[in-house]
């Protein structure tokens, strides 16, 4: 019996037209994705903690309640189970609700709304009613902020069926991947690294989709594959830069999305260099790491010279102190002194 | 006893039919038989699962939907087939769906505790208590949104006064003065748990300090709940916000059906006194007799009438498919 999974979609994301594109941060580009959908389809409005006049805690929206009023940039109180279930009931309702959770560990606040409501709803009215949410927040550490405000939860919504979950690791394909979430006719949880909203990169102008469940290869190589998932594709990238002065050719690809996860090109990638290391910021035991280590060794097992490795953050509460918390999350250094065992180079 | 802000209105409902009372009589005999007819499935094992009767608080689905749109929305809960037959589902679909058989409401995939039927604005039973609380004002949001005059009813039994998202949820729908109708069954017991070990200070003062309106209902005479309910969708559907019905009711049967033996948690005469003195069906029949809208045969002939349908829908769906088995996979995403 095959999988209840969503089906990837087909066909590459079109590219970017040469003019027109600009460097943007990765906070302005998804300023830029709201703005965009939002003049597109009245339906769609945002609600959360602090998203009007302040814009968020971390400024990305600012000045979209300038051009799209209160009505539809909606402060809520501190409610997170509440304004989540308010966005559930106008969702099923006819409205394309983006709600933004400024944290992603107060995910754990909504989890009845979003992985017993709106993951379920389609499903139990024998697909009758359906959930067309987005549920924007963040992920990842080394910001200072302890253990409720640093982790990377993504692996918790990705392991309830019913939810689709995006986690974009450049400005390019925030833009592009928010954009299929708010058009997507299923509820969405969509991770962003607080620590990338500064990142610059090039994002084309005007409108652009990037299909779920289709992997990128953000670097070409032949002797290791590195998956790493949002901010860990930077650190994939900086490892594979030492690991080229060794001589070693690692290939990185980002899946952009947990859920539906593009199995089919991280299986074709473990096979031609025939050893992978899954790198993600989430909590190592039972992660992300796990799951697609599952996938690329049953996929890719003939192909593999060595055993899939995993590097996930350390299993413990994020520490405070910058000398505890450097230790907890995955590094480029740690991820190529891994690739270079894998290769035999020690 | 709790404070109350807003008495029932004098509405006389002068304006409503000898015919629409009996057809209120006969959806509140509908529900009653569908519920005992379920739990003789249960006991003759021929249902999978269990079920949460609504018998006793019939009163309170009919009252309140009769006072609702087809395009209102409702959201329902664990003990919610009251809540669907009332607002427009029908017995044999929803034999159906608790046999887990193809043509019921959810195709089988929700069961009793999640019949959902958009098509009459029922947004779906919810199995977690208190869980609806925030769809429903989302659905009040939405329609506020969207510039119509719907109106959206949360149902819910007085165990979810102890969930923190019902408080969340009606802070949000003052805020923003949401057309949501918020109606607490107040059955008296939480699951096996009488209410008073559970629920400290006032009912009526929780959403009081909200600043919605609340209105004590006499939830076993449907006269009285479709008096308070009119006047709380009237006023939702001018656009003045949320209110609270505290509808005070009476669960006959157990938690659930399996829940035979109950007397740690509540006497025999108490349940035998409600039966007696207190049920909707009796107390609306007696009145329409009063009334000379109704007499003995007519109220035999209704009678007669439900228990043909009850029969013919559970026909339907003892004899109807279950879903293919390729359908498990289908409709995890749309």
């Amino acid at each position: 019996m095959s999988m209840p999974s969503p089906a990837p979609a087909t066909g590459a994301a079109p590219a970017p037209a040469a003019q027109g594109v600009r460097e943007l941060t990765f906070g302005q580009a998804i300023r830029e994705a709201l703005a965009e959908e939002m003049r597109r389809d009245p339906r769609v409005f945002i609600m959360g903690e602090d998203v009007a006049e302040a814009g968020t805690a971390f400024k990305v929206l600012v000045g979209l309640v300038d051009e799209f009023g209160r009505d539809r940039v909606i402060d809520t109180p501190i409610s997170e189970a509440g304004f989540s279930g308010i966005g559930v009931g106008a969702a099923m309702t006819g409205m394309r609700p983006v709600v933004d959770i400024m944290f992603g560990d107060f995910i754990t606040l909504a989890m009845d709304q979003i992985a017993n409501q709106a993951a379920k709803v389609h499903y139990m009215s024998g697909g009758k009613l359906k959930v067309p949410i987005v549920f924007r927040t963040t992920l990842g550490a080394t910001r200072r902020s302890a253990a409720q405000h640093s982790q990377s939860l993504h692996a918790w919504p990705s392991h309830v069926p019913g939810l689709k979950v995006a986690l974009p690791s450049t400005p390019y394909d925030a833009k592009g991947l928010l954009k299929t979430a708010i058009r997507d006719d299923n509820p969405v949880v969509f991770f962003e690294d607080k620590m990338m909203y500064s990142l610059k990169g090039p994002v084309p102008e005007g409108d652009y989709t990037i299909p779920f469940g289709v992997a990128d290869i953000k670097r070409a190589g032949s002797d290791v594959t590195i998956v790493a998932t949002s901010s860990m594709v930077h650190v994939a990238l900086a490892a594979s830069e030492m690991l080229a002065q060794a001589g070693i050719l690692a290939e990185v690809v980002d899946p952009r999305t947990t859920v539906p996860l593009d199995a089919q090109t991280l299986i074709a990638s473990a096979r031609k260099t025939g050893r992978a290391i899954v790198v993600d910021e989430g909590y190592e035991r039972y992660g992300v790491t796990a799951e697609i280590a599952a996938v690329i060794a049953d996929g890719a097992f003939y192909h593999l010279d060595a055993p899939v490795k995993r590097l996930g953050a350390m299993d413990v509460p994020i520490p405070f102190s910058p000398v505890l918390e450097d230790l907890t999350v995955p590094t480029a250094e740690k991820v190529a002194a891994v690739a270079r065992t894998l290769c035999g180079r020690v | 006893m709790t404070q109350v802000t807003q008495r029932s209105p004098t509405d006389d409902l002068e304006d409503i039919r000898p015919e629409q009372w009996r057809a209120l009589y006969r959806q509140m005999v509908t529900i009653r038989r569908f519920e005992e007819q379920v739990n003789e499935l249960y006991t003759s094992a021929r249902m999978p699962g269990l079920a949460h009767l609504y018998i006793g608080e019939e009163a309170v689905a009919v009252g309140v939907c009769a006072a609702l749109r087809r395009d209102d929305y409702i959201t329902s809960t664990h003990r919610g087939h009251g809540h669907c037959l009332a607002k427009g589902a029908a017995v044999d679909r929803m034999f159906a769906e608790l046999l887990g058989k193809a043509p019921g409401y959810c195709r089988g995939k929700g069961g009793s505790m999640h019949i959902a039927d958009p098509d009459v604005g029922n947004l779906g039973a919810n199995a977690i208590v208190g869980g609806s609380a925030g769809i429903a004002a989302g659905a009040a949001l939405s329609a506020k949104m969207r510039g119509t005059d719907q109106v959206a009813v949360c149902f819910f039994g007085e165990g979810a006064l102890g969930q923190g998202i019902l408080y969340e949820a009606m802070n949000m729908a003052s805020l923003w003065q949401l057309p949501v109708v918020y109606v607490c069954e107040n059955n008296l017991y939480n699951e096996y748990t009488p209410v008073a070990e559970t629920t400290a200070g006032s009912m009526a003062g929780r959403p009081e300090a909200f600043g919605i309106p609340c209105a004590e209902v006499d939830g076993q005479d449907v006269r009285a709940v479709l008096r308070a309910a009119r006047a709380a969708v009237a006023r939702a559907r001018r656009g003045e916000g949320p209110s609270f019905l505290l509808c005070h009711t009476y669960r006959y049967r157990g938690h659930h059906v399996g829940d035979i033996n109950r007397t740690y948690y509540r006497t025999r005469e108490e349940e035998e006194r409600w039966m007696r003195e207190r049920d909707p069906l009796s107390l609306l029949a007696r009145w329409m007799t009063e009334q000379g809208m109704a007499d003995a045969a007519l109220l035999a002939q209704i009678e007669d009438e439900v228990r043909g349908e009850i029969a013919r829908g559970l026909t339907f769906a003892l004899e109807a498919p279950y879903p293919d088995l390729s359908e498990v996979d289908q409709h995890v995403y749309a």
